[in-house]
């Protein structure tokens, strides 16, 4: 007599993992497919946050579009303010004075760290290592404080302007930022002890989410992602913009063959040479205008405005309808913390964008979801979205 | 003049239609036909290296004819330049072929581009709405959809 087996079972489960999960990193949510502990497919569902930042653009001066773009990779605020200036200063055919970059560089190359540090705190915390947020979040909030000095916002500073800047720095801002910046590297420290040569993170990270040099191409991928896999590529190198031609920096490549352990120390390397170009712009920054000297671009100065019925005028004008580009589309890209982020203008002439097309990183990424997690574990997809540093709000645009 | 026009006019004489150099952008409008054909050309010869497609945009040029613009803008690492190729579809049902065989990443613009522009991507494996909820009426990216609900 044969004895009684239990029923094979092929079925596979269906899992939602978010929209509300802490690894998620805001509201995605990715649709598992498991058999057993394995993905046998794992589908992102985006558009929670979908806020229509394009559409709102179409009704908006080029200036009331600030406080939108801000919002995009909130965790890097300024850096998506700067890709769209620099995208609508192309598109009027201008460069702004060369205090107005260094500044510009400066913020942005804070705001890099500290989405950097944002990254590495939450991808520990993700994957069991409490320590480094704590750590992480002490420098963050100097970097948040150094914004706050510029313009009053701590996540979202609304500092860069068309042409410019809004206002000059504040006294004091050069020497505590210097002061930041020589610190920094013996505070870095803290958190690669904690986690380079840490048997358990290098037992989550090493050889999960391996990418090679050619899928990364195939994929879209830019940035940090793609310097992972050893992609040789940095738009602040490759292709400069707002002077990065004057700093010296290194563009730390991954070693090994792609993995998340191997993006964590491009990520990392990143950091210490962010400082590096702060400290030489603050070391260099040169003196002069920090806004472009044309009545069509540039509000004029207040104490004018109040004298001056001519500046009054041009005030009003310049608020009321905008700075108008001429006809014609630009592409402009920029090296923000999560990759290659680039705007897409299309202007008809009128004081208001007609299309603006915002290629977003974050984006971007999330489409090779599936193919970086089918055939891992599921817990290799809370290391996976950790690795690929995204933001929901970035994402979904 | 951008080293791609002579490359791609040499090889694809037809489906150049026109080149345009904005402030230091290169545009080539091109036939929509041939956009697959073309995007292998550009990914493949060695000569032109453009192995990786930073984005699809689609714009509604509204009240222009042929109304949509389909732009996909490429880059190469190893010349580290940029090429933007622009495909114009009439306004009565926009179709143009997926280039999801040749990019991968294709898959998520063009879904974007089908969810808020309503361009069909014929041969799109997975071709629905992205941002959107799935029953969601209307492409709000094209210039008669309102800015504020009714």
């Amino acid at each position: 007599m044969t004895p009684v087996l239990p029923e094979k079972q092929y079925d596979t489960m269906l899992l939602n993992v978010g929209p509300s999960h802490p690894s998620t990193h805001g509201v995605l949510r990715v649709l598992v497919e498991l058999d057993g502990e394995v993905i046998v497919r794992a589908q992102p569902d985006l558009g929670y946050l979908h806020r229509g930042i394009e559409k709102l653009c179409e009704n908006r001066t080029y200036h009331q579009c600030i406080p939108l773009m801000n919002r995009l990779d909130y965790l890097a605020g300024e850096v998506n303010n700067f890709g769209f200036c620099l995208a609508v200063e192309k598109l009027l055919g201008i460069e702004v004075p060369k205090r107005a970059q260094y500044i510009r560089v400066i913020i942005a190359e804070l705001t890099r760290i500290a989405s950097h540090i944002f990254w590495l705190g939450t991808h520990a915390h993700d994957l069991g290592a409490m320590t480094p947020l704590f750590y992480g979040f002490r420098e963050r909030e100097k970097i948040m404080d150094l914004c706050e000095m510029v313009s009053g916002g701590r996540m979202f500073p609304a500092y860069f302007r068309i042409g410019g800047l809004a206002a000059d720095l504040p006294e004091g801002f050069v020497e505590e930022a210097l002061a930041f910046v020589k610190d920094f590297p013996n505070k870095w420290k803290d958190y690669d002890t904690l986690l380079t040569e840490n048997p358990i993170w290098k037992k989550r990270t090493v050889g999960v989410g391996v990418m090679t040099k050619e899928e990364c191409l195939q994929w879209g991928w830019s940035g940090p992602m793609a310097r992972g896999s050893g992609v040789d590529w940095d738009l602040r190198r490759d292709n400069p913009y707002s002077s990065y031609e004057d700093f010296d920096f290194n563009i730390p490549l991954g070693t090994r063959e792609g993995d998340v352990y191997s993006r964590y120390l491009v990520r990392m390397q990143e950091m210490l040479e962010s400082a590096k170009i702060v400290r030489q712009a603050l070391e260099k920054l040169p003196k002069g205008d920090i806004k472009v000297d044309d009545p069509r671009i540039s509000l004029p100065p207040k104490e004018k405005v109040y004298t001056d019925i001519a500046a009054l005028i041009n005030h009003f004008k310049l608020i009321q309808e905008g700075v108008t580009p001429p006809a014609g589309e630009v592409y402009q890209a920029i090296e923000a913390p999560k990759g290659e982020m680039g705007f897409y203008i299309v202007s008809d002439g009128s004081g208001r964008p007609f299309r603006v097309k915002i290629r977003r990183p974050s984006f971007v990424v999330l489409n090779a979801t599936d193919k970086l997690a089918r055939g891992r574990l599921l817990a290799d997809l809370i290391a996976l979205i950790g690795t690929m540093d995204i933001v929901l709000a970035d994402v979904d645009c | 003049m951008h080293r791609a026009v002579d490359f791609l006019q040499e090889r694809f004489p037809e489906d150049v239609l026109e080149v345009v150099e904005f402030r230091g952008d290169t545009t080539l409008v091109v036939n929509p036909k041939a956009i697959r054909a073309l995007l292998t050309a550009l990914r493949d010869a060695p000569e032109m290296g453009y192995k990786y497609l930073s984005m699809i945009a689609a714009v509604d040029y509204y009240p222009a004819e042929p109304r949509f613009g389909v732009v996909y803008n490429l880059y190469s690492h190893r010349y580290r330049d940029r090429l933007t190729l622009k495909c114009l579809l009439p306004g009565e049902a926009p179709v143009i072929d997926s280039v999801v065989s040749v990019h991968a990443t294709a898959d998520f613009h063009e879904r974007e581009a089908y969810d808020l522009m309503g361009i069909v991507f014929k041969g799109h494996p997975n071709l629905k709405r992205i941002l959107l909820p799935e029953d969601f009426v209307g492409f709000p990216l094209r210039k008669e959809f309102p800015q504020r609900g009714q």
